[in-house]
Order: structure tokens, then C-alpha cells, then sequence
């Protein structure tokens, strides 16, 4: 029991690992593909359902957190960085929820079809218009540097507190069982 | 075991090291690393500066008005691709007349090229959107060609022509250009958009039921009869006159183009814009274009429409050529940038279309 506690259930660490991977490439697509000619319309094609898979993975994860226990802080942070670590998890959260919906919603007020795979594609969520596109679109990029920044942040966090601290603080989500020390 | 504080200071280095790595990483994706490289935005402000912001209006193909109607699939195209939109049956299409340059108030001109715009919407939901010009191939074959003429083209500041030497030196580096602007002339323009052919440039394929795909090129030509541009010259003090010799030609009967697919055979090119395909290809009729009616752009549905060339349905895939990618991609951030500005009076006002 321990050894469980000293970790995130494994739920919770199969979730972190699987979006961290898909929300980096998500991030690298986004740049590259507004960036290119050539390669635009394939980035855009991987872009879109990635993103709504995205959203549905964030509201299952978020339903996962609800019901699990999670492992106490290490006792090498003191009172503030705890807050400051509870609020960095609801900022990731809130972004990973709200972008994916903020990209379906420019492209429903844009009336693109949101193709998802083959002929499956969303509902439009939002009426059209441009004006409506225009700003969600303006949204959908500055959500996309918050997103990247706080993940710049998570990591740095992270990297700190395993290399300088050295609180094994990076052992309570690796994918593997680690024993209690 | 604490650490020392060199060994603190170099493990600090090596997180920054990490993170700069990271962020070099995005900018790397993002391009900056290669300011020259020919990107969306660079293709747009290349319009900007040729032909000014006009707020609201599209970068390219900025004249235009907005048309309906419906297109009658007769079935034939089920034997080539599996797309809904070629069974028989009717469905409903929304589309624009447009002409090319980014001056929404551009006098009308014979020779200005006339651009058609067409969204089909499938019953399945799926959309079929396809932008069409009256040129039978396109004078570049790359996005680069294309890009470099916009600025060889531009007006010289001083003579307010454009540099003639600059558009030597383009010419001398694309033979393909002359090549296509043969075939090009080889074509008699018609008086109007009404009895205009228009050409979808790319070639696409079509997918069938079984998966075989096939190189295809699409046209729509006119049931209504051709006539040549008329001798007597252009009518004086009309600056819209082609768009309102349209709007007569749709409100005394309902205009009709066929869709006529030509198949490719092993070894035409699909990556090449500017040429076309020899003589003698297959070509399939799939059915009739009928447009009924006609909008301004203050009350058209097309306004707010990104005809990107690649809203296709299930069995029809773009093929390699380069334009393809290229066109979505400028026609996006064309379409976003001219979607939050304020909507000026288009040339062709509500009350011009009316019967």
C-alpha cells in the first residue's frame, strides 16, 4: 500500500504520459502547419481529430482525477509551492479542455466541415460567423502559447525539483511502479 | 547528500540547456530559423502589396457576387468515385462568380480571368468545395512560380508598370510559363460568365467503391452557346458591366453548365498545373450544374465561404501536385485575416441584382 501511495494511481500516469505525448505534437503541428505550404493540408488533416481526441481524453482524465487518490506532496514544498502547483494543474486542465472546444468553435462559425475520419465528421457548435471565427481563431493561438508556456513551466518545475532538490518527485508519475523509499 | 555549488550551478545550466532545446524545437517547426522560406502569410501580404487592404474582401478574386442552384448527378460518376455527391440525385450549391486580383472595384475586363466558386453540400453532411478559373491550365506549376510573378508584376513605384526587366528575368526562369500562356491563348474567351468554361487547375483523384483510385481533372462548360468577346470594344461608363450582363443572363433562365471529368491515363502528369493532358482522354459527363439565382455579397452566403479547393468528400483525394497544399493554406489565411475586418459595400450592390 505504500508503494501506491507514494505514486499517482496508474490510471493517473497512463493519462499523463499518453496526453503529454499528444498534446506535444499537437503543439508542434499547430506551429509548423501555419508556417507551411507544402504540408499544410496534411498537418491540418491530423490537426483536427487529434484536437477532439484531445478534448474527449481531458474529460475522461478529468472524471479519472476526480475519483483517485493521489499521493501527498513531498515534504520539500513548502505552502506555497503546493498552491502554486495546485493551480498550474487546474490552468493545464482548463487549457486542454478549452482549446480543443475553442478549435471546433472557430471552425464551426467558420463552417468548415470538421472532418474526423472519412466521412465522420462533428456537428457544427456555434452559428456562422466570421466575425465569431476571426476572434476564436485570434483565442485559439494565444491559448496556444499559455499552453505551451505552462508546459515550459511544468517541466522546468519538474527538472528542478529531480535534479537540484533531488525529492523524487519526478518518481510519483514515471509509468513504472517505483518502491516506497 | 547535498549537492555542491558548482554541481548546483551545473545542473541549473543543464535544465536551461533542456528548455532552450524545447523551445528551439517549436521555433525550428514554426520556421524561424528560415526567415526566407515562402510561407502562408508572405503569399498573402504579396497581395496586400499589389493590390492595397480593402477591409473585408477576399485577398485574391476580391470582385464577385454570390449564386444558388443544385446539381443534377446522372449516376455516371459512381463507376469512378464513391463520393455521395455522384450518385443520381439532386443537391443543393452555393456559389461565387468572382474576378482575379485582390481589387474588389476593378473595372470588368474580357481578359481578366473569371473565377467560379462552388460548394456542393451532400446529403451525408460532407461538403464538396472546388474553386474554378476560365484558364484551361495555370500559368505556374509551383507555389513559388506563382508567389514570384505576383511580385515581378507589381507596378514599378515611379512608372507605375511594372518593371520589364523583372518580368524578363521570370519568364527566362519559367519556361513553363510561355508554354501555358499558349495553350492559354489557344482558347477564345467567351462575352461572359455565362457561357464561360471553368477549369479546376489541379488534378485530384477519384476514389471508387473498391478503392481504385484514378487521376481525374474536372470542368464545368456551359450549355449556354458561345460567343466571342465582342469586337466593338468594352461599354463606356458600365465599370460592371460582365457581372451585370450575368445578372440579366440568370434572371431571364436559369444558367447550365455540364461536369465533365476527364480520366487520366498511367503516366499524365497529376503534379503539374500548367500543362494539360493529351488529346484523346476519356472524358465523362456527371451530370448538370444549374445555377438560378443571384446575390450580392452583402446577402450571399458565398461571402463568408473559403472555397479551399480541398473540402472534399470520400472519393475524391487531392493528387501530389504542389498547388493544392499551397492554395489551402494561402486561401486560409486569406479568409482569416478578411474575416475580422469590417464588411465595405461590395461594387455589386444588392440593388444591382435585382430583377
Amino acid at each position: 500500500m505504500t508503494a501506491d501511495r507514494q505514486q499517482f494511481p496508474a490510471s493517473m500516469r497512463f493519462f499523463h504520459w499518453l496526453m503529454a505525448a499528444m498534446v506535444l505534437a499537437m503543439l508542434g503541428i499547430g506551429v509548423a502547419m501555419v508556417a507551411s505550404l507544402a504540408d499544410y493540408h496534411r498537418l491540418v488533416s491530423i490537426h483536427r481529430p487529434l484536437g477532439i481526441l484531445i478534448l474527449i481524453f481531458v474529460v475522461i482524465r478529468s472524471v479519472n482525477r476526480l475519483f483517485s487518490t493521489l499521493p501527498p506532496f513531498p515534504a520539500t514544498m513548502s505552502s506555497q509551492e503546493r498552491l502554486v502547483a495546485h493551480a498550474s494543474e487546474i490552468l493545464l486542465y482548463t487549457l486542454l479542455f478549452v482549446q480543443p472546444l475553442v478549435g471546433w468553435g472557430m471552425l464551426s462559425a467558420a463552417r468548415y466541415p470538421i472532418v474526423l475520419c472519412g466521412s465522420l465528421h462533428l456537428f457544427p457548435i456555434l452559428p456562422h460567423s466570421v466575425m465569431l471565427y476571426a476572434a476564436l481563431r485570434k483565442a485559439h493561438t494565444v491559448l496556444a502559447y499559455l499552453l505551451f508556456f505552462a508546459f515550459i513551466a511544468h517541466f522546468g518545475a519538474v527538472l528542478f525539483h529531480t535534479l537540484i532538490v533531488r525529492d523524487r518527485l519526478l518518481s510519483r508519475m514515471v509509468p513504472w511502479r517505483t518502491r516506497a523509499n | 547528500m547535498r549537492l555542491t555549488g558548482s554541481s548546483t550551478l551545473l545542473r541549473l545550466a543543464g535544465i536551461g540547456v533542456v528548455i532552450l532545446c524545447v523551445v528551439g524545437a517549436f521555433l525550428y517547426l514554426g520556421g524561424w530559423f528560415s526567415p526566407h522560406e515562402l510561407r502562408p502569410a508572405r503569399f498573402v501580404d504579396g497581395f496586400e502589396q499589389a493590390n492595397g487592404i480593402h477591409s473585408g474582401f477576399r485577398r485574391n478574386h476580391a470582385k464577385g457576387v454570390g449564386v444558388r442552384g443544385f446539381f443534377d448527378s446522372n449516376g455516371q460518376g459512381t463507376r469512378l468515385s464513391k463520393a455521395v455527391v455522384f450518385r443520381s440525385g439532386r443537391v443543393p450549391v452555393i456559389g461565387r462568380f468572382s474576378f482575379g486580383g485582390g481589387d474588389p472595384n476593378v473595372t470588368d475586363a474580357p481578359d481578366a480571368v473569371r473565377g467560379l466558386g462552388l460548394q456542393f453540400s451532400l446529403p451525408d453532411g460532407e461538403e464538396w468545395r472546388t474553386a474554378m478559373i476560365n484558364l484551361p491550365v495555370f500559368p505556374f506549376n509551383t507555389p513559388q512560380a506563382f508567389y514570384d510573378n505576383l511580385v515581378a508584376s507589381q507596378p514599378d513605384p515611379n512608372t507605375h508598370k511594372p518593371d520589364p526587366q523583372k518580368m524578363a528575368a521570370f519568364v527566362a526562369g519559367h519556361p513553363e510559363f510561355l508554354q501555358a500562356i499558349k495553350i492559354i491563348q489557344s482558347h477564345p474567351v467567351s462575352s461572359g460568365f455565362d457561357n464561360s468554361a471553368f477549369y479546376g487547375l489541379n488534378a485530384f483523384r477519384f476514389v471508387d467503391a473498391e478503392g481504385t483510385s484514378t487521376p481525374v481533372r474536372w470542368m464545368v462548360v456551359p450549355v449556354q452557346p458561345f460567343a466571342p468577346v465582342s469586337a466593338s470594344g468594352t461599354p463606356l461608363g458600365d465599370k460592371n458591366y460582365l457581372f451585370d450582363a450575368l445578372i440579366a443572363s440568370i434572371h431571364q433562365h436559369p444558367l447550365q453548365w455540364h461536369l465533365i471529368v476527364t480520366v487520366g491515363q498511367p503516366g499524365d502528369r497529376t503534379d503539374d498545373a500548367s500543362i494539360m493532358w493529351p488529346d484523346g482522354r476519356e472524358q465523362v459527363d456527371l451530370g448538370t450544374l444549374t445555377l438560378d439565382s443571384i446575390e450580392s455579397e452583402e446577402t450571399s452566403p458565398a461571402r463568408d465561404i473559403n472555397f479551399d479547393p480541398l473540402v472534399l468528400p470520400v472519393g475524391i483525394a487531392p493528387s501530389d501536385d504542389p498547388l493544392l497544399s499551397a492554395r489551402s493554406a494561402v486561401y486560409s489565411q486569406s479568409f482569416t485575416r478578411r474575416a475580422g475586418e469590417k464588411k465595405e459595400p461590395s461594387a455589386i450592390a444588392p440593388s444591382d441584382v435585382r430583377k
